[in-house]
């Protein structure tokens, strides 16, 4: 992990009229590392994700890329640094085929005309880099499991080449197979070096694929835990503002005896 | 108890690393999930049967249905196969054609526009108002009449994405606002005769005299077909993509042939014959030009990317207003120069011209050649398969001496079938997880 975080967020706040959706957060994400931003509903993730990838403007803090102070204002200032955004809902079209999804928006020409040849060939070599499976990279969308959507979104993030590749909730919704293997991706992304913030409801998978934990609560941080050596609880404990929840206190009615065995 | 939970995490991602692992030395086999070709002629039949069971039965059921159309006319009546009928039939399905292919652009957005019938009467007036009763420059006129339709197609679009009214309401009023605009242009005169010799005279009524011009295209058209396929799969090979086989090209190649050069000889050689129609001409021209913007242009890559999803088009950085804009406005021209072909076949522009079934007929033929209602898939030849099949059953019924509003039955009853193929094979491609 190098010593320069590629994005960091310095004391962002951010409001929206009279509420105070973020005050003085922190972030840092360095290349080749899986930061999960956990929290509860209304904890700030989605504010800050979308402060980060323009489409907020910060009130107040600073955005630092690569040790620069930067502004992020529109969404093509976040492109432009290297910032991929892969929202919930995918955005795929339906009726186009794979490789016309991975490149709309950023299509191969050649004297003004598609270069298919090239689009489906650089297409191809990046799937199997990430070693995606997919039937053909020729059928529509609309063909393909909920899954192959889901690491063909993530794929379409990395078109650009970027440093920083946001997921958010790339699991909810997948069976245990296809979640597996988006978790597999998320690997994938830190072996490459890039930056990756994963916003999660599911501990199991925050646990499996994260580096750190940065936990939000009522938009303000509540801790930024390394996964090795921090527990569930800790984590669920933070995220709800107390180790006195009712969380812990059903765990700790049906449980506990093994609860004091792993403590 | 945090070991506790690490542990099966740890496990599950272990059993799936090692499957995948094991795949990875042999990419190009195994998995009986993967749509790979087989290489060679067999590898393209099972790809096509697969496909039609499917439920993506492109052009076939039209191919099919023109195919029964010719056989039962025939039969009925000998001379529907003749040189003079197939002539009549490329030349009235070239104006509603190009009208045809204007509907294509909006279905593929998932839109429909009723006015085009409004559009083309508005065009043919105003051609004719300028250029014969006020003696502007033919040429001018045409132009203007063109640049009319774009600008009204552009206030619909203007309309429709920047205002948010439904491109069903824009375009009824349109249809109801422009016809009315049509009257008012031909109040004094209510009809006005094309001159001989004019442009708009010779749009229907200029044959090439010289067989030497339907062969030649013939030619040209095969030469350039068979030279695409050819380099695409050349370079398709050095890419190590899959290529089409050299059976296939030739395959392709042989029916593209045969079609052109026969139509060509029925055009030229029988008695009677006048030559290959200027008409026709013209739309494969704009047949050819649409189906060129839209499979290799990013603009049409935009156009199907909108008409799929708007959303993610719009994230993607595609503006999308300038799409929808751009699109009605491509409907309003090609409707303003279709309206001039009709108005070349009527012998001049009237009160209603565009009026009646030619707005029914042109987005029946988009729906019968295959294009679909429901956005985001379709093909520009779809305009030209679907108007041979509404020409060539009013050919028939007229050589039969039907009255017209069994044509109308008919037409409507083909409609009908059009769309329910359309729907059962949707359905059909959802069972085979294709929506």
């Amino acid at each position: 992990m190098s010593a320069t975080p590629v994005l960091a967020l310095r004391g962002i706040s951010k409001r929206f009229g009279a509420v105070q959706a973020l005050t003085d957060v922190t972030l840092e994400i360095h290349p080749g590392e899986v930061v999960a931003l956990v929290g509860d509903n209304g904890a700030g993730k989605s504010t800050l994700v979308k402060t980060i990838s323009g489409v907020h403007p910060v009130d107040d803090g600073a955005i630092e890329w690569e040790g620069r102070t930067v502004g992020i204002n529109k969404p093509h200032d976040a492109q432009e640094l290297g910032v991929a955004t892969v929202y919930q809902d995918l955005a795929l079209c339906d009726n186009l085929d794979v490789v016309a999804n991975l490149y709309l928006g950023s299509e191969i020409r050649t004297a003004g005309v598609l270069d298919e040849i090239a689009m489906e060939k650089r297409a191809k070599e990046l799937l199997d880099t990430l070693s995606i499976r997919i039937p053909s990279v020729r059928i529509p969308v609309a063909a393909l499991s909920g899954g192959q959507r889901q690491v063909v979104a993530i794929a379409r993030a990395l078109i650009g080449d970027p440093k920083v590749v946001i997921l958010d909730e790339p699991t909810a919704a997948l069976g245990v197979e296809q979640t597996a293997q988006v978790l597999d991706l998320v690997e994938r992304l830190r072996e490459r070096g890039l930056g990756v913030i994963l916003i999660s409801h599911n501990m199991a998978d925050v646990q499996a694929v994260a580096d750190r934990v940065a936990v939000l609560r009522l938009g303000r941080n509540n801790g930024v835990f390394d996964v090795e050596g921090t527990s569930h609880e800790e984590i669920i404990a933070a995220i709800t503002g107390a180790s006195d929840n009712a969380v812990t206190r059903r765990k700790a009615r049906t449980n506990q005896v093994k609860k004091e065995a792993g403590a | 108890m945090s070991d506790l939970t690490k542990q099966p995490a740890g496990e599950e991602q272990a059993t799936t690393e090692a499957p995948a692992a094991a795949d990875t030395p042999q990419p190009a086999a195994v998995d009986p999930r993967l749509l790979v070709r087989e290489q060679g002629f067999t590898g393209y039949l099972n790809d096509f049967k697969r496909r039609v069971r499917g439920g993506e039965l492109g052009s076939l059921p039209v191919i099919i249905g023109l195919i029964v159309i010719a056989i039962v006319f025939q039969l009925k009546n000998s001379s529907f196969l003749s040189a003079d009928s197939i002539a009549n039939i490329g030349v009235y399905t070239s104006g509603l054609g190009i009208m045809a292919v204007g509907i294509v652009f909006v279905l593929l957005l998932g839109e429909i526009d009723l006015s085009v019938g409004s559009v083309a009467g508005v065009g043919a007036a105003v051609w004719a108002v300028l250029s014969v009763t006020n003696g502007v420059n033919d040429w001018l006129a045409v132009l203007i009449a063109i640049v009319a339709g774009i600008a009204i197609g552009t206030l619909h679009g203007f309309f429709f994405a920047k205002i948010g009214v439904p491109a069903f309401v824009v375009t009824l009023a349109g249809f109801l606002g422009w016809s009315g605009l049509q009257i008012w242009m031909m109040g004094n005169e209510g009809s006005i005769n094309t001159p001989s010799g004019s442009v708009v005279e010779s749009l229907t009524g200029y044959y090439f005299e010289d067989k030497a011009a339907g062969y030649g295209l013939a030619l040209v058209a095969v030469l350039a077909y068979a030279g695409s396929l050819l380099l695409d799969s050349k370079r398709r090979k050095a890419a190590a993509l899959p290529s089409r086989p050299l059976s296939e090209i030739l395959l392709r190649t042989g029916v593209v042939a045969l079609i052109a050069f026969v139509v060509a000889y029925v055009l030229n050689e029988p008695a009677g014959a006048r030559g290959l129609p200027l008409a026709l001409v013209l739309f494969l021209a704009v047949l050819v030009i649409a189906d060129f913007v839209v499979r290799r242009t990013t603009y049409g890559r935009q156009i199907f990317a909108v008409g799929g999803n708007a959303e993610a088009a719009r994230r993607a950085g595609i503006n999308v207003h300038k799409i929808r804009i751009s699109v009605f406005a491509i409907s309003g021209m090609l409707a303003a120069f279709g309206g001039l072909f009709i108005a070349s076949l009527s012998g001049g522009a009237t009160k209603n011209l565009g009026s009646g079934n030619t707005l029914m007929n042109v987005i029946a033929a988009a729906v019968i050649g295959g294009t679909s209602l429901f956005g985001g898939r379709g093909k520009i030849w779809s305009a030209l398969l679907g108007m041979l099949v509404i020409q060539s059953i009013q050919q028939g019924l007229n050589l039969l001496g039907m009255a017209s509003e069994i044509q109308y039955m008919i037409t409507g009853a083909v409609l009908l079938a059009a769309v329910v193929i359309d729907s059962v094979s949707r359905r059909t491609q959802k069972t085979a997880g294709r929506t």
